[in-house]
């Protein structure tokens, strides 16, 4: 491959040929004309030929067979799985344990105390009113389940990622041999772990702490390795020339110099496990997560959104105080940070005794439990809300008709031909344009991923249903990008309408998707077009952060010069900006597809149908074939899409 | 006081962990309590909730009278129907109040593994059928019978039906032929699943406000019968055996008599919350009510229960162990 490469850009060729992008296409056609009659002769099919498929419901089904049979007798069980279960289980009831004894004045003034050393008064004020709205919204001990789980998954991630990164930042060998394990990781989609990690350790605790620890650790791993390499070479060098030993270099300079990329992983980690723990309520995981799901089951989204809000409470202020502990930190180890370090343990040990006061105060005067008679209802008027909404909104509006018409025509206009057009291309066209693709955007490597990646879907068997998610996941990332380039640039103009959008945003990207469920349907009725309308809920956000971030970012110099030139706003934002700002562009592009494709399995539990609903399908039914199956095409369709969209400087961490 | 209470945390935790460990180091895959369990020193049963309201209803009431009669925490956790039978195994769920009818678990886990013994019955006997809305069927009398839906095909299509017409699916947790009861009896039908049951009743909902005709795939216990009246359509007649063969099925779905189902341990140390769920047993006008209270109504499980167990206290005083 490296020669054929190295032989493209002949001289003598006329110049449109120089260009790399075209030496790549031709090559990509003389491949073709050799490939594709072959194919064609041999497997002679639109979609993928059935000869070229590898039926895996026999051993599938006989593999979870045997674990069920097996799980409580065989050795493996008994004495490595049946421990780390049981760890499991000590560790979430021990912490939840501690949490209850705390009391809810306890513990909310730990975390505001907490929020308080690390970050200053505004937060604790903020986590205080945060806590105290869990508990008006008669989610307390849920809110404790889930906080207990995450303190365990996030401890589990952390330690584990830390490791991992250790190993990668400190040997280059282990350092290459781990990027594609962790790049793989982050385009996966959270419910093809639930499926594997439910057969071995059965529905429960166990279980959902596991998936999401598999989940969480990436981004610190990658982080940890990042900051360790990143330590500057001057400050290496002293610290060398001191006569240390490698590990004292290590614990004195390498860490303490990582501690922002360090602080900024654990941040991502709880950002990630919290979005599991919700997740994981599928496979049984209790707390807050649990509730939004047993709120759908009775269609009720005023109590969906009770457990909701504190899923998004937790969120915020777990994110703005591990966030605001990167900027102390890396503030006072410049030396602008507040006070001396003797001072700062005074400060953290009046705030545990105050923590404890409280606690004992809670104890004496009985009121661990959250007062009943403190409860506010918020369901009532958000399902009147709901109600109203679906009543005015979902036909008959004049004129505009209503959203069930718009979702009709959305479905047979857009959907039905972009399916139809997928499901009609040759198998081998579909691996050109992919190849294409992916080859233009990146190097020979990326281009091999993602037709491997796409070929693997072909050889699993779900060809057809494949290419149906892709068309949703198409769709839904265009409407995203048009929706997100358009506000994100809206945002980016104006500081006003950022700081209007910023608590949506926080809302919309970390609300369960599960809350999103009934109003959709309520809003386009049953199919695909719901489907779409929660893929993009989902993913806006993110793309708009990103867009607004990079148009923000780019050169004030550049902007300053073409304003002095003349340029209108409009020609500066087309001409200036945004070609400046093209690699964050491409990223948004690049999240919006991961993230569109993290609410497949949400597309199956509203009609979505194709590989959504065969990954729902293997859980409700135990059924692993169907459900791994499509839980693997799931990745290989994230992986390649990856690929394909993915701006060639790698990004660092993980989307939202 | 917080002291004690630690230490009689700790001291729990260890006794876990000596159990666990007991047995030349083996740990029981079996004995899997939620780590929720029991906090607090109360006793707790942790019962399994299925997706749909009915199921929602018996938990409701049998969690109301554990807490307020027997003095018991109930932890519920909602869990799909063959994975709660793998739970139920486990020992992380005491019990299944309403089970379909699930003949390969039962072989596996009652008669061969005997990690799960039969409960008894619930008092309500299920069905699943194919139902129109009633304004739909008084129209149309005979789209009532199988051999006239493809009259109708054309009315019942939408945009995510292909030019077929409409047969609503629910949630993949159900048992369902109706694939292939489309295809045997050759109908000009294609089925659209919903994905999940709250996805289905927002949409028959809408529908039936705006008096379109659909035909779904729906079943008896339900509440949502009372807010839009549904006919069944009638398929070939049930007979036993008639549905073995997956792929050849062209009859109607049976009647179902609800089983109960207890984890085997918690049947027999279970004291009286295992007495009490063994005895618990109800009509389908009683559970039909606390779901209506709990769907519609919007009243949370817990006051739903609370509304009927006064008005009904003859019933469950029944259901109390002596």
């Amino acid at each position: 491959m490296a020669t054929i490469t190295a032989a493209a850009p002949r001289s003598g060729l006329p110049g449109f040929l120089r260009h790399p992008a075209t030496g790549k296409l031709l090559l990509l056609a003389v491949a073709a004309a050799v490939l594709v009659p072959l194919a064609n002769a041999r497997w002679a099919s639109g979609s993928w030929p059935n000869a070229l498929t590898i039926d895996l419901t026999e051993p599938l089904g006989k593999a979870s067979d045997w674990v069920i049979d097996n799980r409580d007798s065989h050795p493996l069980f008994l004495y490595f799985f049946g421990y780390v279960s049981n760890a499991v289980v000590l560790s979430v009831r021990a912490v939840y344990l501690v949490l209850l004894a705390a009391g809810w004045a306890g513990v909310t003034a730990a975390a505001a105390l907490v929020a308080w050393r690390v970050a200053g008064v505004r937060l604790a004020l903020g986590t205080g009113a945060a806590f105290l709205a869990c508990g008006l919204l008669g989610m307390w001990i849920p809110t404790m389940q889930t906080l207990a789980l995450m303190v365990v998954a996030v401890l589990a991630s952390v330690v584990l990622g830390v490791l991992l990164g250790l190993a990668a930042g400190l040997s280059d060998r282990t350092y290459r041999a781990l990027r594609p394990v962790l790049d793989t990781m982050q385009v996966f989609p959270a419910y093809a772990y639930l499926l594997p990690v439910v057969l071995v350790f059965g529905m429960g605790v166990p279980a959902a702490v596991l998936a999401t620890v598999v989940y969480a650790a990436p981004p610190m791993a990658r982080l940890t390795a990042l900051g360790l390499r990143g330590a500057d070479a001057g400050v290496m060098e002293a610290v060398e020339s001191l006569g240390t030993t490698a590990r004292q270099r290590l614990l004195t300079a390498r860490i303490p110099l990582a501690r922002k990329e360090l602080l900024l992983g654990l941040n991502q980690t709880i950002m990630m496990a919290l979005s599991m723990a919700v997740i994981a309520s599928v496979i049984g995981a209790a707390g807050l997560g649990d509730r939004v799901y047993q709120a759908l089951a009775s269609v009720d989204v005023g109590a969906a959104l009770a457990a909701g809000i504190p899923i998004v409470l937790l969120a915020v202020v777990l994110d703005r105080v591990t966030g605001a502990a990167g900027s102390v930190t890396s503030a006072a180890s410049t030396g602008v940070g507040p006070g001396e370090p003797r001072s700062r343990w005074t400060g953290w040990a009046y705030a545990a005794v105050a923590a404890v006061a409280v606690a004992v105060a809670g104890r004496l005067t009985d009121r661990l439990d959250w007062p009943e008679a403190w409860l506010v209802n918020i369901a009532e008027p958000v399902n009147r809300a709901v109600d109203w909404m679906t009543d005015h909104l979902y036909s008959g509006v004049p004129y505009v008709g209503g959203t069930a018409d718009w979702a009709g025509h959305f479905t047979t206009w857009v959907l039905d031909p972009m399916r139809d057009g997928l499901q009609w291309l040759p198998w081998w066209s579909v691996l050109l344009i992919v190849a294409a693709l992916a080859w233009l955007i990146g190097t020979w490597r990326t281009a091999v991923t993602a037709v491997l990646a796409m070929a693997a879907i072909g050889v699993l068997g779900v060809w057809g249903p494949s290419l149906d998610t892709l068309s949703q996941v198409l769709a839904a990332v265009a409407v995203t990008l048009v929706l997100g380039f358009a506000t994100g640039i809206a945002a980016a103009r104006s500081e006003r309408c950022e700081r209007v959008l910023r608590p949506f945003l926080d809302v919309f990207q970390t609300m369960p998707q599960f809350v999103y469920l009934i109003p959709v349907v309520a809003l386009f009725g049953v199919g695909r077009a719901p489907a779409v309308a929660a893929a993009v809920v989902y993913a806006l956000p993110a793309v708009v952060r990103i867009t607004t971030q990079g148009l923000r970012q780019v050169d004030p110099a550049a902007m300053e010069s073409s304003r002095s030139m003349g340029a209108t706003g409009w020609q500066q934002l087309r001409q200036v900006q945004l070609p400046l700002a093209r690699p964050a562009l491409l990223l948004a592009l690049n999240q919006g597809v991961v993230l569109v494709l993290a609410v497949v399995i949400i597309g199956g539990l509203v009609g979505g149908g194709a590989l959504g609903y065969d990954v729902v399908f293997g859980l409700a039914q135990g059924d692993l074939a169907t459900g791994l199956v499509a839980g693997a095409a799931i990745v290989c369709l994230g992986l390649m899409l990856d690929r394909v969209t993915q701006p060639t400087d790698r990004r660092t961490k993980k989307g939202a | 006081m917080t002291g004690t209470r630690m230490t009689g945390a700790l001291a729990a935790g260890c006794s876990l962990l000596v159990l666990t460990t007991a047995g030349c180091g083996a740990a029981d895959m079996t004995k899997q309590a939620s780590p929720f369990a029991n906090a607090q020193g109360a006793r707790t049963v942790t019962l399994s909730v299925q997706s749909w309201v009915g199921a929602q209803a018996n938990v409701a009431v049998a969690q109301y009278l554990l807490e307020h009669e027997l003095g018991y925490r109930v932890d519920t956790v909602q869990v799909d129907e063959v994975p709660a039978w793998d739970a139920l195994s486990q020992g992380r769920v005491d019990a299944i109040l309403e089970d379909w009818g699930h003949p390969e678990q039962e072989q596996r886990y009652v008669k061969d593994k005997k990690t799960i013994v039969n409960g008894g019955g619930l008092g309500v006997t299920g069905h699943i059928g194919w139902f129109v809305p009633t304004y739909f069927a008084k129209q149309h009398p005979d789209v009532t019978n199988w051999k006239n839906l493809n009259k109708y095909a054309d009315q019942l299509r939408t945009p995510e039906s292909g030019g077929k017409g409409q047969l609503l699916d629910g949630s993949p947790s159900y048992v369902t032929n109706d694939k292939a009861l489309v295809k045997n009896l050759d109908l000009d039908l294609q089925v659209v699943f919903a994905g999940s049951e709250a996805a289905q009743i927002t949409q028959m909902r809408q529908f039936a406000k705006e008096k379109k005709p659909f035909l779904t795939y729906w079943y008896s216990p339900q509440w949502l019968f009372k807010k839009v009246p549904m006919t069944e359509v009638k398929l070939p007649a049930y007979k036993e055996g008639c549905d073995a063969d997956p792929e050849k099925v062209a009859c109607a779905y049976p009647h179902t008599p609800l089983q109960k189902y207890l984890n085997t341990d918690f049947a027999e140390s279970g004291g009286k919350a295992a007495a009490f769920l063994k005895k618990f047993k109800w009509t389908t006008e009683d559970q039909n009510e606390v779901s209506l209270m709990i769907a519609d109504q919007k009243l949370t499980p817990e006051e739903a229960a609370r509304k009927w167990a006064e008005g009904h206290e003859s019933t469950w005083k029944a259901w109390l162990p002596s």
